[in-house]
């Protein structure tokens, strides 16, 4: 069992994650914080479905593989347009 | 920014104190890197406690193991700038992350750990993945 680092953040803080979307875009980045609202990311790639011919999945596939180049070295995105947050380390 | 050199320590002395060396400057790393002969472990240490903390036990652990590397190198990312990027520059086409660890083989990256597979895990789980590595990449103990 690891210590808990920041007890007053969400238990994803820290952990790279991949947001999925309702729209084309999917997220990876590491978890800053989580709320009702929003989930804040640092050290971000954003993938458009399509994107370099490859699909939302072949995209989750490689970064679970090798890890991302960030795009952004943070990025809030609306908790409404979020459909899923999974751990990029279990996937 | 670096963290103070006082906190950072102990963080050091966990690897340093199992048989690491210490790579901190871009000559230290080019002289570890280059030595191409046999099998090597290159660890990318970090302050981070959310997939630090496994990953130094788990180290630690996996190197208790029949199969190790021949040698054991360690920068800090975020502390000795320079030696980290230029760890990083013998594989420039992995993402940066850390804390990670590269396994060497012939001067070769075999077998790379990047921080999400270390950050959601214990440091147990994290010896048997360095483990398995071991044992692929560098083979089968000599009978006794």
């Amino acid at each position: 069992m690891s210590p808990d680092w920041h007890p007053e953040r969400h238990e994803l803080h820290g952990i790279t994650v991949v947001v999925d979307t309702s729209g084309p875009e999917i997220f990876v980045g590491r978890c800053d914080d989580l709320d009702d609202h929003q989930v804040i990311l640092l050290d971000v790639d954003v993938h458009e479905d399509g994107d370099d011919g490859r699909s939302k999945e072949e995209y989750v596939e490689r970064a679970a593989r090798f890890g991302v180049w960030k795009k952004f070295d943070r990025l809030v995105v609306p908790r409404s347009r979020v459909v899923s947050v999974r751990r990029l380390g279990e996937l | 920014m670096p963290y103070s050199e006082m906190m950072v320590a102990p963080m050091r002395a966990e690897l340093s104190s199992i048989g690491f060396e210490e790579l901190r400057t871009a000559e230290d790393v080019e002289r570890f890197m280059e030595n191409r002969e046999g099998t090597a472990l290159l660890v990318l240490n970090s302050v981070c406690g959310c997939a630090a903390g496994q990953a130094r036990p788990g180290v630690r652990q996996a190197l208790e193991g029949p199969v190790k590397p021949d040698r054991l190198g360690t920068v800090f990312a975020g502390q000795d700038v320079e030696a980290t990027a230029q760890a990083r520059s013998y594989f420039a086409d992995i993402p940066p992350s850390s804390p990670s660890m590269a396994l060497l083989k012939d001067g070769e990256v075999v077998y790379f750990v990047p921080r999400h597979r270390i950050e959601s895990r214990s440091a147990e789980d994290v010896a048997a993945d360095l483990t398995g590595a071991f044992q692929r990449y560098f083979g089968a103990p000599a009978p006794a």
